[in-house]
């Protein structure tokens, strides 16, 4: 038998107050993220705030500063650039100016043209999105968020009972709050897709939590001695190995992504990476030690 | 035992027939082409092929508005003809108007004479004072209504018409809620081409030129009333530079371009370029005739959205039922031109509110990268399996396979459409799908070490695992239909391919492995078992 992970006995509730604080910083980061995101201090996707984003390529490799500079003599200072190095592909986001909606594509693709005659450019993407759809769009969103959250304590309140749901929605939490914090201490671009990722790995994340909660059930109904804290470390120690392996290859394929998948889905699969790391920390060091706490040590059945 | 694994099996094989067959067309066309053209396929999304995807915000309250004004502009031609003199009218809220009368039985005139000319008015007289007396006309709630209904049903079907005319495979031009329409258009290259195509409201009317006052006075503020200045639009086409004139015309339209039966393009305009030629139905034949036979030497204005495109004299009476706007096209922009106008008006103007235009080169690109991202990820998640559980491995693999085969053939069936997002849910699912062998084979090692059999080990082990990892995917599952219901475009694609992985999932990781150590055991019971 190859083992990653060799039978341990690791005492994960003796550490849990570390792992309180060091999951408190986390969360309280994205919760900070949260409130500039409203705030709109964020890089928010023009999906999101409206706005009009280019993707284009150029025969040779063009000056940022130039087009910069560009940009800026037709009234768009605001622009933001990026470039994909090795490739001439230029991405500009210009921002919806107040209610108007008012479509700039065309004018700065022409612009861009007729100012740098000798380097000539293919567009290959364009999206435009009004306010309105933006709004639309941020609220979807955020519904999504919560009637996920609602249904998932709803589903393990039936599976198990209350306090797991809850537990496990708490977990959940902190891991979306932490994928947002990264965000947006990377300064990366808050979009649809990160959205996305957002809910994709809320329920990965319970895929962990829950493989967790059945062997805590288990336990506590084969065992009738000891603490009820004993029996989350015996538990969890007793599915390390494979909360190890399946996060493992969740993690392989979402790497795969992040180098090969291409320009458009690299931060989707960096915020899934992410995900399935701190959706493991979390099933093990946040929802395990939240039923502890809030259960008492005295050993009472989980309904089956 | 033997008759379960039989059953299974044969379930599995009849699965995988099927599959195979139903994906055929999705990834290659050595079926012959009647077939293919009759099967289910996956479609590609517009990030994967390129295209331009357009969402458009109708502007029903203009449509009303525009048809209020127009009812009054009507109302007092009306009582003009019947030699009822109007001192001045004056809008009413968004879907009424007030009309002026001198004293005198002209108000009540008015009255009859408006409620059967016009029948979709409701008419009251107003209050009567020593200086005259007035007239109200407020457009009845049902023909609001029927405006409301038919902005976007009859918008999508004229969109649609223009774009079947235009040629585009596989375009999709749906309502969204009340006052949207979602226009998708695959294999389109100029964004800018496609929404004057979509998004023109191609209202054609015909105008008289009001020559006997002076544009200059009306430009300095005394429009005469009747009148409104329009601008002609012309262009240099050497230069491609435009100049806009202002000429003074009649408010009220003779003619509107629902009366048009064809249009189509020449070439060769006195102006040089291209030129759009229209031929009247047998109504709009009679009214024209009538125009141009009242109105020689006169100047009539061809107006399409508020511009003038030309307004030459006429010359003589037109009986023939044919027209020409000439405004100096290009042979693509008449041609387009042509289109809108066969396919008819918008019944209420548009606004682009989200355009999405992906260039092909790009799409291609995605594909690519996109393959190649899941192609490496398998290979690792296939490689690291067979090296962790060997034997057992390698019978995770290949319900791998499986899994891959019938989320294909899922999606064939149901027609859905991958996107970019869509190959990185099927990724994904790649990773997740090997999560329930890796849940049982933990398991089955747990009961090997408690020195049961073999053959009970890996039962227990199946037995145990199953609530776990349905449990364990039901929440993913339920987190993907959220997105689902709440997704659009590209991450609906994402949704879609990442609830089937995980549901397929739990078919092939519990049942396609099972049958296989079933089948080993029930020749030879193991001995051992290589996990």
């Amino acid at each position: 038998m190859m083992e990653l992970i060799k039978k341990t006995d690791i005492d994960f509730m003796g550490i849990r107050k570390y792992a309180f604080a060091f999951s408190g910083v986390l969360v309280a980061l994205g919760l900070f993220g949260v409130v500039q995101i409203y705030r709109g201090h964020a890089n928010l996707g023009i999906d999101l705030a409206g706005g009009t984003s280019i993707q284009m390529k150029f025969r040779n490799p063009v000056s940022m500063d130039e087009v910069r500079r560009l940009l800026g003599g037709a009234g768009h200072q605001e622009a933001s650039l990026q470039e994909v190095r090795g490739e001439n592909i230029l991405i500009i986001k210009v921002g919806a100016k107040g209610k108007e909606e008012k479509m700039v594509s065309e004018q700065v693709v022409s612009l861009l043209r007729q100012k740098i005659p000798d380097n000539p450019l293919t567009v290959e993407s364009v999206s435009e999105i009004g306010p309105a759809i933006g709004k639309k769009l941020r609220s979807d969103a955020v519904l999504a968020l919560v009637v996920s959250a609602i249904a998932i304590i709803v589903y393990l309140a039936w599976r198990f009972e209350f306090k797991f749901g809850v537990a496990a929605a708490i977990a959940t939490f902190h891991d979306v709050a932490t994928l947002v914090g990264v965000f947006y201490l990377l300064g990366k671009e808050i979009d649809l897709l990160f959205i996305t990722a957002l809910l994709t790995i809320g329920g990965y994340s319970l895929t962990d939590t829950v493989v967790v909660f059945d062997r805590i059930r288990e336990n506590i109904r084969l065992r009738k001695k000891g603490t009820f804290s004993e029996t989350i470390n015996l538990s969890v120690n007793e599915v390390l190995s494979r909360t190890v392996v399946t996060s493992l290859t969740v993690f392989i394929t979402c790497v795969s992504l992040l180098f090969f998948g291409g320009v458009v889905l690299k931060e989707f699969a960096l915020a899934l990476t992410i995900g399935v790391v701190v959706g493991t920390y979390s099933s093990v060091f946040v929802a395990s030690p939240i039923i502890a706490v809030w259960r008492g040590e005295k050993m009472v059945e989980v309904k089956r | 035992m033997w008759k379960s694994i039989q059953w299974r099996a044969t379930l599995i094989a009849v699965l995988t027939a099927v599959s195979i067959v139903v994906v055929l067309p999705s990834v290659s066309d050595i079926l012959p082409d009647a077939w293919n053209r009759k099967m289910p396929k996956i479609h590609l999304g517009l990030d994967l092929q390129g295209g331009v995807f357009l969402r458009l915000a109708v502007e029903i309250d203009k449509a009303i508005e525009n048809t209020t004004l127009r009812y009054a502009d009507d109302a007092r031609s009306i009582c003009r003809e019947k030699g009822i003199p109007v001192l001045g009218w004056q809008k009413e809220g968004q879907d009424g108007f007030s009309l002026k009368f001198p004293p005198g039985d002209f108000a009540g005139r008015a009255v009859s004479l408006l409620k059967d000319e016009i029948p979709s008015l409701d008419v009251s007289l107003g209050e009567t004072r020593a200086e005259g007396a007035s007239v109200t006309g407020r457009m009845k709630p049902a023909e609001i209504l029927a405006i409301r209904n038919n902005a976007v049903v009859q918008g999508v079907e004229t969109i649609r018409n223009r774009i079947d005319q235009f040629g585009v495979r596989e375009p999709q031009i749906v309502a969204e809620g009340e006052d949207r329409i979602v226009v998708q258009l695959p294999g389109v290259k100029d964004q800018q081409r496609a929404i004057e195509l979509v998004g023109k409201t191609a209202l054609l009317e015909f105008k008289l030129v009001d020559e006997g006052s002076s544009i200059e006075d009306a430009l300095k503020g005394a429009v005469p009333e009747d009148d409104e200045i329009l601008y002609q639009r012309s262009v240099d086409l050497q230069t491609g530079r435009a100049t806009k004139t202002p000429i003074l015309v009649r408010k009220r339209a003779l003619l509107t371009g629902d009366t048009i039966k064809t249009a189509k393009v020449n070439f060769g305009s006195q102006r040089g370029g291209a030129y759009v030629s229209l031929s009247f139905d047998p109504r709009g034949t009679k009214v024209f005739d009538r125009i141009t036979a009242e109105n020689v030497k006169r100047r009539l204005a061809i107006v399409l959205d508020g511009t003038i495109y030309s307004a030459p004299v006429i010359q003589e009476r037109i009986s023939g039922g044919e027209a020409q706007i000439t405004g100096d096209f290009t042979a693509e922009q008449a041609s387009d031109l042509a289109i809108v106008l066969r396919a008819g008006s918008l019944p209420a103007p548009v606004k682009v509110i989200q355009n999405v235009t992906v260039g092909p080169s790009l799409g291609l690109d995605s594909i690519q990268k996109g393959l190649r991202a899941g192609i490496i990820g398998a290979i690792l998640v296939v490689v690291f399996m067979a090296v962790y559980y060997k034997f057992a491995g390698l019978v995770a693999d290949f319900a791998l396979i499986f899994n891959l085969l019938f989320l294909m053939s899922g999606m064939a069936l149901l027609e859905a459409t991958l996107t970019l997002p869509g190959i990185a849910g099927v990724i994904l699912a790649i990773g997740m799908a090997v999560d329930s062998n890796v849940l049982i084979f933990e398991r089955i090692r747990e009961e090997i070490r408690t020195k049961k059999g073999v053959r009970a080990s890996i039962d227990a082990g199946y037995d145990k695992a199953f609530w776990t990892v349905v449990d364990s995917h039901v929440t993913t599952l339920i987190t993907a239909m959220i997105l689902f219901q709440f997704g659009t475009g590209p991450i609906k694609g994402f949704a879609v391919t990442l609830s089937m992985g995980v549901a397929i999932n739990l078919f092939t990781a519990l049942v396609c492995t099972k049958v296989v150590f079933d089948y080993i055991n029930a020749r030879r019971p193991m001995q051992a078992l290589s996990i």
